[in-house]
């Protein structure tokens, strides 16, 4: 059945490749072009300037922070949240004690947990963070009320206002909102290990640590490297840009100096507020070309052999 | 499936990589590119004593009003007069909070509409416009007869410096502002009595008031710390009147030693000096304009760095008994170059009309409306803020702020300076100078001279910016 099988494959692809080319693919043309402009995005004229906004790109203080943020969100949001997600998970599906009848289950309550989990999941992005930046007030919100609540009064802090916590303040936004879908995403590829792998490593005397390491996580590869991807998106794309544009210090976010811009952010001010269009699809070629970087390095350091099961 | 070729898990694992291709913002830019556009206007009118612009009275006139803190009730009084003026005519009034987005792609593709409210958070970038050729120069707007006195010519009903806002490089004027904003330091007077006090005319009585609010729990200042661009409302100010308006004149012009005047020096340490003495609520960095406000308005804060449009944003939290007032910046000394009450006053909500607007007599003739008697005291009376028409305030009863910030006007008289950092270079002003310099200062983490460094820095960054474009008093 080889014969024809790319034939049968492109007819069922050829409207979503056209729809995608049209709408991602030629955009991106068009904007790699246009980092060689003078575009302001205000009047349609404009001429060719060769290098001149690369050559400001590597000069640019504002856009080297950008970059530096926009990585450290790459590195840490994934691994904390992959790896709170998959804890949570654990001890909601697999890591509860032993009780009569089942050999693997999850902590006491653990379906109440799953719902608990996803609820940060249905509100909209720009709600949980005009909610946090509630919680965040020094003078009125809740976080610094909790502190002095329980005698840490000496803790309290300007949060937002601080340019050494500010980035750390928004990038919790982000782990608090997207940890409970990976939890249900996880529980899911958890529910599907088959029970006896568990038995019978409890059988040789296996704790719970080991069960996790070395039948859990194995197992459960191929969705962690999705989870990875999708957290990837997430640093890099619209979620990063709404937390730090709504909840930040500045006129468009941003702030305190210059301590929680990211490349999406400047992107966005560049081509909005500043009238700079064609340098901000410069960044924005920056941008294309640090996600490409990582997605190469996700799928190579995925690349393992899989378990068929 | 077979394990040479593509797999169910190979396509969506590849598939997922492919979807990071999808994440930048670059593909949203490229949207609004380029296109061309007809340049075919309405014929114009005849020009009469009623109708000095020539206006088509049958001509559409599409206006985009920014719905906003001002709302757009005057907006639509204003379309009404227009259509009883001219009652073939119809105006399509349209109001959008995202002005940029929703009128950048018209410009784009050469379309604009005949009269835009260039306000808010999606203001378009008016240099670039003007840079452009985007604009139709609004002297014919100027020079026509007034709308309630045909003796005086538009030019001459305006507030002070106005006229000169709208002007970019030279004669053409490209934008008319029409609200009209008082900045400076506001305070309760109701809680000055508590205090047993007067608004305090030099800097070591302010510093002597703060002393005995603070004793009482009561911060002397609060400002909107994460806006720290509204701390220019009263310092740039305050810098005018130690050092005269050059002072504010050199950092207009981006000179290469702006920032190393000693008024400058003398203002910002004095600034400095409420943040060590711990005259600024606590948390107030991390407070948003209208946290801010809120604070001050219950009482916890004795002044605050404002425009007058925080009469009308702040109602809800205003106690009845507030006795809202500005007043212009406490001096420093006796030596100072300015007399109390020098005060910064400029327009707010630029008007302008496309070079490429189908009816461009019918979007100045709108303005001229607008900058009537009668539109003027409508607009007082809806949104309590002043516009650039001298005068419409008499016989109104005004709410206590706006009510001292025309009593301020009058007694600063000429002395309004009018600091165009503002509208000419709208990053540096706001993100870095106020942010980064300002900002940090006022919380504690630079010292004035490391502010003094920073903003001098910025200034000539953006002085040898050519993508920027450079203007002159």
């Amino acid at each position: 059945m080889q014969h024809g099988k790319y034939r049968f494959i492109i007819g069922f692809l050829i409207i979503p490749v056209a729809i995608y080319a049209m709408f991602v693919i030629w955009p991106f043309v068009q904007s790699i072009f246009y980092s060689f402009t003078n575009w302001t995005g205000l009047s349609p004229d404009f001429k060719m300037v060769g290098f001149a906004n690369f050559a400001k790109l590597l000069d640019d203080d504002v856009f080297w922070k950008s970059l530096t943020h926009s990585l450290v969100f790459l590195l840490v949001l994934p691994l904390v949240t992959i790896s709170l997600a998959l804890f949570f998970a654990f001890m909601i599906n697999v890591g509860g004690r032993h009780r009569r009848g089942a050999a693997v289950t999850g902590v006491r309550g653990s379906g109440f947990y799953k719902i608990v989990y996803f609820f940060p999941q249905v509100l909209s992005i720009s709600i949980v963070a005009l909610l946090f930046q509630f919680g965040y007030n020094p003078n009125s919100g809740a976080l610094n009320a909790a502190l002095d609540g329980v005698g840490l009064g000496a803790l309290k802090s300007d949060w937002l206002g601080d340019p050494d916590l500010a980035l750390w303040c928004v990038m919790a936004v982000l782990v608090w909102c997207t940890v409970g879908f990976f939890v249900v995403l996880f529980s899911a590829g958890m529910a599907s290990i088959p029970k006896d792998f568990y038995e019978a490593a409890l059988l040789d005397g296996a704790n719970r640590i080991t069960t996790f390491f070395r039948i859990t996580l194995p197992l459960l590869w191929d969705t962690v490297q999705s989870g990875w991807v999708y957290m990837g998106i997430l640093a890099l794309g619209p979620e990063s840009f709404a937390v730090v544009q709504i909840m930040t210090v500045g006129p468009s976010g941003g702030g305190p100096d210059y301590s929680t811009t990211v490349l999406p952010l400047y992107v966005y001010v560049k081509a909005f507020r500043d009238g700079q269009a064609a340098y901000a699809t410069t960044i924005g070629v920056a941008l294309l070309v640090v996600a490409l970087a990582f997605s190469a390095i996700v799928l190579r350091l995925g690349r393992r052999e899989r378990l068929e099961f | 499936m077979g394990s040479t070729n593509v797999s169910r898990r190979d396509l969506i694992r590849r598939t997922a990589a492919a979807g990071l291709f999808a994440v930048p913002a670059v593909g949203a830019l490229t949207s609004c590119a380029s296109g061309g556009g007809d340049d075919d206007k309405v014929a114009k009118g005849k020009k009469t004593a009623k109708n000095p612009l020539a206006v088509n009275e049958k001509a559409k006139l599409e206006f985009y009003v920014f719905n906003g803190g001002f709302g757009i009730g005057y907006a639509k009084h204003a379309k009404q007069a227009y259509e009883k003026q001219f009652p073939k005519a119809s105006v399509a009034l349209k109001a959008t909070e995202k002005i940029q987005s929703t009128l950048q792609p018209r410009f784009n593709g050469g379309t604009p509409p005949d009269l835009i409210d260039n306000s808010g958070a999606e203001q378009m970038d008016m240099g670039v416009l003007v840079g452009k050729k985007q604009l139709t120069d609004l002297t014919p707007l100027m020079n026509a007869p007034s709308y309630d006195d045909p003796k005086k010519k538009v030019k001459d009903t305006l507030r002070p410096g106005v006229l000169e806002m709208g002007r970019f490089n030279g004669d053409p004027v490209w934008v008319m502002y029409y609200a009209y904003t008082v900045y400076g330091v506001w305070y309760s007077q109701t809680q000055l009595d508590k205090l047993d006090a007067e608004y305090p005319k030099t800097w070591d009585d302010m510093l002597a008031l703060c002393a005995k609010a603070k004793k009482k729990g009561i911060a002397g200042w609060t400002y909107a710390g994460k806006h720290p661009y509204y701390i220019p409302f009263s310092l740039y100010p305050f810098f005018a009147k130690i050092g005269g308006r050059e002072v504010l004149d050199a950092i207009d012009n981006l000179e290469p030693d702006a920032w190393k005047h000693p008024a400058v020096k003398a203002g910002l340490e004095a600034y400095y000096e409420l943040y060590k003495k711990g005259y600024i609520l606590k948390g107030t960095p991390g407070l948003d304009h209208i946290q801010s406000q809120t604070a001050w308005n219950e009482g916890k804060a004795l002044f605050i760095p404002n425009g007058s449009w925080v009469e009308n944003e702040s109602k809800k939290t205003t106690p009845k008994n507030f006795e809202m007032r500005v007043a212009a910046p406490s001096g420093l000394d006796s030596s100072d170059k300015m007399p109390f009450g020098t005060l910064w006053a400029s327009g707010g909500e630029p008007y302008i009309v496309p070079a490429k607007a189908k009816n461009p007599e019918g979007g100045m003739e709108q303005l001229r409306i607008m900058l009537g008697k009668e539109s003027s005291a409508n607009f007082i009376k809806q949104v309590s803020s002043l516009t650039s028409f001298d005068g419409a305030t008499e016989g109104l009863d005004l709410p206590p702020g706006l009510d001292s910030a025309v009593k301020a006007l009058d007694k600063a008289g000429k002395n309004i300076v009018n600091p165009r950092i503002q509208d000419w270079y709208v990053e540096l002003q706001k993100e870095k100078i106020g942010v980064s310099c300002f900002g940090e200062m006022m919380a504690g983490r630079i010292t004035p001279a490391e502010t003094i460094k920073r903003a001098q820095k910025f200034t000539d960054e953006a002085r040898k910016d050519d993508s920027i474009t450079h203007y002159k008093h």
